[in-house]
């Protein structure tokens, strides 16, 4: 074998059978991740090195079968055939088995061996395995499947030199379909190899006799037969099988398990299986039915705590260190257009990235310490009843409630949501929960705004909570309704069994997650950010009302005055900028709802990130950008009064605007992280363009519609 | 004679023996999983709003909802014998 070549490896397996440990095993951190041509599947990309090659191992998704209903199975399956663009078919797939549930998973591993794919078998799990009372004989099961087998436990990186040595060795084509049929149906399936084999000239026989078997069992747009010869021998083939007492849809998945049964029968030695029996105890009180819901709401509850208070601290440091290096390098650099650009424009906008990272990497920690014990799939089974009302299954549920914390984690959490519709749905739906960004927005409009004390207040801002959380499910339960309709999928849901965490596989977790969000929504924001500051900075102000300033200021006697002067020119210099040109031009359309441009500045600086709009507001309204300081803030905008038209010198804030303000921040889509992640996770602008109008619409027409009716009430 | 039920009217902790299980999509995806006719199943508890089910298979742990369970027809444990 030439020392250079590049071979190409396939990771197949059932779902939580440790795919992705023994991927990170394998590689290491040298991987990439990106999507499989057209699809939303994530398909990740790595190296490793054996004595004598050099491979390239790809990922594929995780499926029970390759009878191709899922777009996972179908990708499954068409990568291991070579049929994928811009994938060359496999020199190997190295198929990962969890041992301790071995009929199971030996479904999926024998489709694949009888396809001919050569294949090493990693028999993971070795541990849960003898916990779970199976005694297995890799060297028998070897001798039974036709093909090697390497028993490890990944999370320790045992056996992984064993598979790196079978993969060296090269597996040799495994056997063709071991189980049969009785001889007529036999013959029938044989005649649709035959006319298969005139359309597919360079097929296998192994391959020819895999795909008979899937065409045969049919059902769905995937398994037009190629030719008229192939379509009638398929048909023929059914009514021979349904006369011999086979159901063609199902003859091949009992015939197989049957085999399988045969195979496990000789190649494990059973006991009593401890890791289930401990698995059903613990279940006994987590998802007991008074119990079980209390646990999930104390878990969710620490979360967020974890979320809100924790990750609030290292954002402060980062803040810090933004502004720190904003200052350092601003007093470095000559005043002028470029250190602005680069202070306020590019080290901003970095931080404004960076920022988001606790969240995200407290958010992971949680969801992967869920994920990895096992809890993630009870907790989607105690919800599954109450997100059915959304029309949605219980593996939403997590994700939705992500969001409250922040819609970026959210929103890449949906991952773990196999069909496709419900994922999209919760991905469309998931910024509508009450981010922690609008927190500051709420507390300083309803502090300011909101009459009747404390408990009117605290009362309001939970109002808006739950009116978030309603409209996620009003508009889940319509999405599923019409645009994304389908038929209702039913739920099988795995229960696997508890386990403890394993640190490297969430260290690799928080890894990946952190290390996409910066790559695939970082530029993004980047961008997005240093457009808003050109817009917010420039034009400058015309150089003779700039000296009238300088003077005014070299005039000042104390610091205070001086800061009342800067603060003046600051709220002059965004009231001259491009933003505030714009929101002027776009007051006409904000006026239904009671903005003023500078509420409509404020919402447009909001895209940056809602949190802004404090700031943003701080500046308008010269009080300068301590957003610490939000009681002068909240004094000006209580006094802040129309400018022209028809309500002249009457106050802007009054109650119905500020209500108006408010349900404007609960519906609108003001995040271009949200966005940018949005289209990363859909790989199209079609659903955040489609997802931002829609919130859009929701916002404008409830901001409007709340200001008639408080307007009408008081 | 014995008679099948539907697996949904198993209480919490019977069992019994899967005789057919109807719906084409449905049954093949629950055969692939390990659902088939001719395996011992038995419902363990119900999730705390009453829906959906926990089976007990051999081996493994799996959720299906109530209106599934309805499709899926089983020869009670003490009939079967
Ligand atoms: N005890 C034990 N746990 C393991 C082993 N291999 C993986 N795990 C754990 O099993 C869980 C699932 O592993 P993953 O690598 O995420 O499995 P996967 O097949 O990629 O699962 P999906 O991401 O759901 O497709 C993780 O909690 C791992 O830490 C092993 O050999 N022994």
């Amino acid at each position: 074998m030439n020392a250079n070549e590049r071979r190409i490896a396939v990771l197949a397996g059932n779902p939580n059978s440790g795919k992705t440990t023994l991927f990170n095993a394998l590689t290491g951190l040298r991987q990439k991740v990106g999507n499989y041509a057209g699809v939303t599947v994530e398909r990740k990309t790595g190296v490793f090195e054996t004595n004598g090659a050099e491979w390239s191992l790809i990922d594929l998704p995780g499926a029970y079968s390759l009878t191709a209903r899922s777009p996972e199975e179908t990708i499954a399956r068409k990568a291991l055939r070579g049929e994928m663009e811009d994938l060359p078919k496999p020199n190997l797939a190295i198929i990962v088995v969890d041992a301790s549930n071995l009929d199971r998973n030996l479904y999926l591993a024998t489709q694949i061996l009888n396809m001919g794919v050569p294949s090493v078998i990693a028999l993971n799990m070795m541990d849960q395995a003898e916990t779970a009372g199976a005694q297995i004989d890799a060297d028998i099961l070897a001798a039974q499947l036709g093909a090697p087998v390497v028993p490890m436990i990944a999370t320790r990186g045992e056996g992984v030199e064993e598979l790196k040595a079978a993969a060296e060795n090269g597996a040799s084509e495994p056997p063709m379909r071991p189980w049969r049929l009785d001889d007529e149906s036999e013959a029938a399936l044989s005649y649709v190899s035959l006319a298969l084999g005139r359309v597919h000239k360079e097929a296998s026989d192994a391959e020819l006799d895999s795909e008979a078997v899937r065409l045969v069992a049919g059902g769905d747009s995937e398994s037009t037969p190629p030719s008229d010869e192939a379509a009638e021998a398929v048909a023929e083939a059914r009514n021979t099988l349904s006369q011999n007492g086979h159901t063609p849809e199902t003859f091949e998945a009992q015939a197989r398990h049957r085999w399988i049964r045969s195979v496990t029968a000789k190649a494990v030695g059973r006991s009593e299986n401890a890791l289930l029996s401990r698995s059903d105890r613990i279940d006994s009180v987590l998802t007991h039915r008074v119990f079980g819901p209390l646990i999930l709401l104390a878990a969710a509850l620490l979360a967020f705590q974890a979320i809100f208070s924790w990750a609030s601290i290292p954002m402060d440091w980062i803040d810090a260190g933004v502004s720190a290096l904003g200052g350092w390098v601003g007093g470095w650099m000559p005043e002028g257009a470029l250190s602005g650009l680069i202070v306020d424009g590019v080290i901003a906008g970095v931080g404004s990235v960076v920022i988001f990272l606790p969240q995200i990497l407290f958010l992971f920690f949680f969801i992967g310490l869920l994920e990895d014990t096992g809890y993630m799939a009870r907790a989607a089974f105690m919800m599954d009843r109450f997100m059915r009302g959304m029309g949605l299954h219980g593996n939403a549920f997590i994700p939705l409630l992500s969001s409250f914390a922040c819609a970026i984690p959210g929103i890449m959490a949906t991952r773990t949501i196999s069909e496709p519709k419900d994922r999209l749905a919760t991905i469309l739906v998931a910024p509508l929960m009450a981010c922690s960004a609008r927190l500051p927005v709420y507390v300083l409009i309803i502090a300011a705004f909101i009459p009747g004390g404390a408990w009117a207040q605290s009362l309001s801002l939970t109002g808006l909570y739950l009116l978030g959380v309603l409209a996620a499910m009003a508009m889940a339960f319509l999405f599923k309704k019409t645009l994304l309709r389908g038929e209702a999928a039913p739920l099988i849901l795995e229960l696997p069994p508890y386990r403890l965490p394993n640190w490297r596989t969430l260290f690799f977790r928080l890894w990946d997650r952190s290390g996409e969000f910066i790559k695939r929504a970082g530029g993004m924001i980047l961008a997005a950010t240093i457009v808003l500051w050109f817009m917010a900075s420039y034009p400058k102000l015309p150089a003779d009302v700039e000296a009238a300033y300088e003077t005014r200021l070299a005039a000042a006697e104390t610091e205070a005055a001086e800061q009342q002067i800067e603060n003046e020119r600051a709220e002059a210099a965004i009231s001259n900028s491009f933003a505030a040109r714009l929101g002027r031009w776009t007051e006409p359309a904000l006026r239904p709802l009671g903005f003023d441009w500078r509420i409509g500045v404020g919402v447009i600086a909001s895209f940056a990130a809602r949190e802004v709009f404090v700031g943003a507001m701080g500046t308008l309204y010269g009080v300068g950008e301590a957003d610490d300081d939000t009681k002068s803030l909240q004094e000006r905008l209580e006094g802040a009064v129309w400018e022209s038209g028809d309500k002249k010198g009457e106050n802007i804030y009054t109650l119905p605007t500020a209500v108006a303000l408010l349900l404007f921040y609960v519906f609108a889509l003001q995040c271009v992280s949200t966005v940018a992640v949005m289209r990363r996770e859909t790989n199209s602008w079609r659903w955040p363009a489609f997802a931002w109008v829609y919130m859009f619409i929701l916002a404008y027409g409830f901001a409007w519609a709340g200001r008639v009716a408080v307007a009408a009430f008081i | 004679m014995k008679t099948v039920h539907p697996l949904s009217e198993l209480k919490p902790g019977e069992g019994g023996v899967i005789a057919r299980i109807e719906g084409s999509v449905l049954r093949l995806r629950l055969m692939e999983r390990g659902l088939l006719p001719g395996e011992r199943v038995q419902t363990l508890k119900r999730a705390p709003l009453g829906d959906p089910i926990e089976l007990a298979l051999d081996g493994f742990r799996l959720s299906i909802r109530k209106q599934e369970a309805e499709r899926i027809f089983v020869v009670r444990e003490e009939e079967s014998k």
